[in-house]
């Protein structure tokens, strides 16, 4: 009886249950080593607006840019079967045309922060659009393809400013990057809330998810079945310009300036690991948008984890690798199979005991 | 043609056409540097200044070239190579000996080698995920050992490090009268020895065919007897190895331990190795290609440079537009061939 719960259980999370697992051992070792860790308290901030703050909001907040970039990775490699890896340099150039448009104009407005966000979403889609074109049309390994703007795209955000590090201060660049007046919420919070909320209407009401996947699974069959693969490819690549240039401008507005060395840097790789902590298989087909948003706090809460140990900031990478080899070693199919074998015997020996003694 | 008869002349393999193409851009590339630029590109030193510096990054596309020609990919090697490096210098700072510090390289290669070939060999995890974990591991480590740049200052090892192979003829005369000898570093022979060991391996001997045979196809490669799983372990520790010795290399050229040596290696080992015609599909690539890869990349910069355009921005536009060219030419030509094939 117990076993089929298990079982049940199991079936319910899917590919989901990695992740999962990982989110809950997080808490409880966070509880077990420090009980205050989670505590929320409501704060004032410069502006005298009421906020929440904490560890948990920071950790929500702080992994704003990582999921939405996360989100659309998990299209890009359902669909290619491979990974941008340019997305940090991609929100690099985006972040400096959002700047670029701003600084242009005389006074900053909603208005112009609407139409200086929708020129970065502009250009982050053209990018995207180049890397789709490489490769859905001329079928390069999307690795491959995507390391030409991740060689140039840093050095193409500096080219956009000129060589400087503009900085822009406006309250409503402030308002994006941390709290809108009244809203105890950060605004990236709400801004990832707004993306996954539409996602999940596209593929609502779209056949875009089947279609991905279909195009991952098989992009011949999927041919034969009148699928357009490339048009599905160079879509994904699209629509992840498209997150890429909301992430580049949060990152912006955190701090209130560009800079093309320091902004998202290394992100591509956390987006990865995102997608892969998430159960999606790297080498393309079904894909759980949740899965990757949840390997997206999975990842921010073991730095905020690892700085609350007082581990300094460079030192993180290597607590970071470990943890990850641990999840992908217990994820990965052989140690799965070994150990449904190893369960299997131990209940068929429970079973051989039992009926031995009934004889 | 001086054909001998009897003896049937193969077409050119895709491994071979692309390495082709590549080294005729390379001396495309060059001779067209030394017409329209000519200064440094006339002498013999401007070769030797690229060999010198980018002794360790030969090694690592090496090791890189074999990791993709078996169908998987290693990106933690430039991280590999700034652990080593900081980890020598430190350890030879407290006294050491040069030999060990060779031997402490050459585990720290073999032993992040190890590990990932096992976890992805054996345990089938996602080579990506795998050494992304490794490069953050390295990289996290070099910094725990020393956030400092840290200088070595060990006699034996400054002589080692001076020791400096002058080629005479292919000097030039200076201005003040003075014949230049042309300089060659250490690292750069053992760069080349690398390369003409792995160029053998992959050309002769079984256990070189047998990594084109897996990363071509899997499935045909387990029915023609070969050990998939052992044949990837290895090539992943040969590439860990490689990294050892390059990160040793890069420490004979620098001298100095660093948090952010190396950085972007790994980038640039995979661009030099896709430049020299090396598939990340898989099953296809050549050592010699990889070496023109680097050396082409090298001279793109250095025209760069001194063709005047200072902005810092040019460098890696450029780079990136070679690449680009590069791979649009591969996808280009691979496909017009199959094309053909097929008709």
């Amino acid at each position: 009886m117990k076993n089929k719960n298990l079982n049940g259980f199991k079936l319910n999370l899917g590919q989901l249950t990695i992740p999962i697992i990982a989110i809950c051992l997080l808490i409880i070792f966070n509880v077990f080593r420090d009980p205050g860790f989670f505590a929320i308290e409501i704060t004032h901030n410069n502006d005298g607006n009421a906020v929440l703050a904490g560890n948990l909001i920071s950790i929500i907040n702080g992994a704003s840019e990582l999921a939405i970039l996360a989100m659309g990775m998990t299209l890009v490699t359902a669909a290619c079967g491979g990974q941008d890896i340019s997305v940090g340099a991609a929100a690099a150039i985006a972040g400096s045309a959002f700047v670029k448009i701003l600084k242009s104009t005389e006074s900053i407005n909603g208005g112009t922060v609407l139409f200086a966000f929708l020129f970065a979403c502009i250009v982050a889609m053209l990018f995207g659009t180049f890397n789709g074109t490489l490769v859905a049309v001329f079928k390069i390994q999307p690795m491959i393809a995507t390391l030409i703007l991740y060689t140039c795209g840093r050095s193409i955000a500096y080219w956009i400013n000129g060589g400087a590090t503009p900085t822009v201060s406006s309250p409503i660049i402030n308002a994006i990057g941390s709290f809108i007046p009244g809203i105890p919420v950060p605004t990236p919070v709400l801004i990832v809330i707004t993306v996954a909320v539409i996602f999940k209407l596209v593929f609502h009401f779209t056949s875009l998810e089947l279609l991905t996947q279909s195009v991952g699974i098989n992009g011949s069959a999927a041919r034969l079945n009148g699928i357009n693969a490339t048009f599905i490819k160079l879509l994904s690549f699209i629509i992840l310009g498209a997150c890429v240039a909301v992430a580049g401008c949060i990152g912006v507005s955190r701090l209130g300036l560009i800079n093309h060395e320091t902004l998202l840097i290394d992100v591509e790789m956390d987006a990865i690991l995102a997608v892969a902590i998430g159960g999606n298989n790297l080498g393309g087909g079904k894909f759980k948008i949740s899965g990757s948003i949840i390997g997206a706090y999975v990842i921010q809460m073991l730095t905020i984890t690892l700085y609350a140990m007082k581990v300094s900031s460079t030192d993180v990478k290597a607590y970071k690798a470990i943890v990850i080899v641990l999840l992908v070693v217990i994820g990965s199919p052989v140690i799965k199979a070994r150990f449904a074998k190893l369960l299997s015997r131990i209940r068929s020996d429970r079973q051989k005991v039992s009926t031995k003694g009934a004889e | 043609m001086n054909q001998k008869i009897g003896v049937r002349r193969e077409p050119l393999t895709d491994t071979q056409l692309l390495m082709t193409i590549t080294i005729f851009i390379f001396f495309g590339m060059y001779l067209l540097a030394m017409l329209l630029l000519g200064g440094g590109f006339l002498r013999a030193q401007q070769v030797f200044d690229m060999l010198n510096d980018n002794a360790s990054l030969i090694i690592v596309s090496c090791g890189l070239t074999i990791v993709m020609i078996g169908g998987g990919i290693d990106i933690s090697v430039g991280a590999v190579t700034s652990l080593v490096v900081m980890s020598c210098v430190l350890y030879l700072n407290g006294g050491g000996n040069i030999f060990v510090s060779i031997l402490l390289a050459l585990g720290i290669g073999l032993a992040f080698g190890l590990v990932h070939g096992f976890l992805i060999s054996y345990l089938e995890i996602q080579p990506f995920i795998v050494t992304l974990a490794g490069m953050f591991f390295a990289r996290g480590m070099t910094t725990i050992l020393s956030v400092n740049p840290q200088k070595v200052a060990h006699e034996g090892f400054a002589k080692l490090r001076d020791v400096k192979i002058e080629i005479s003829w292919l000097g030039y005369v200076a201005n003040n009268g003075n014949v230049v000898p042309a300089r060659m570093e250490l690292g750069v022979v053992v760069a080349l020895v690398c390369l003409v060991l792995i160029f053998i391996l992959l050309k002769f001997i079984k256990l070189g065919r047998a990594f084109y045979a897996i990363g071509g196809n899997q499935q045909s490669a387990l029915m023609l007897g070969i050990n998939v799983k052992r044949t990837r372990f290895i090539s992943y520790v040969i590439s860990g190895l490689l990294s050892g010795i390059s990160g040793y290399v890069f420490m004979m050229h620098t001298g100095a331990g660093n948090a952010t040596n190396a950085a972007g290696m790994e980038m640039n080992a995979i661009a030099s190795s896709i430049i020299g015609g090396t598939l990340l599909t898989g099953g296809v690539g050549n050592v010699a290609g990889t070496f023109f890869g680097t050396m082409t990349l090298t001279t793109i910069k250095k025209i760069v440079v001194s063709s005047g355009l200072k902005e810092p921005w040019w460098q890696s536009i450029t780079t990136g537009g070679m690449l680009c060219f590069f791979i649009l030419l591969q996808s280009v030509v691979l496909g017009q061939r199959a094309k053909r094939k097929k008709s």
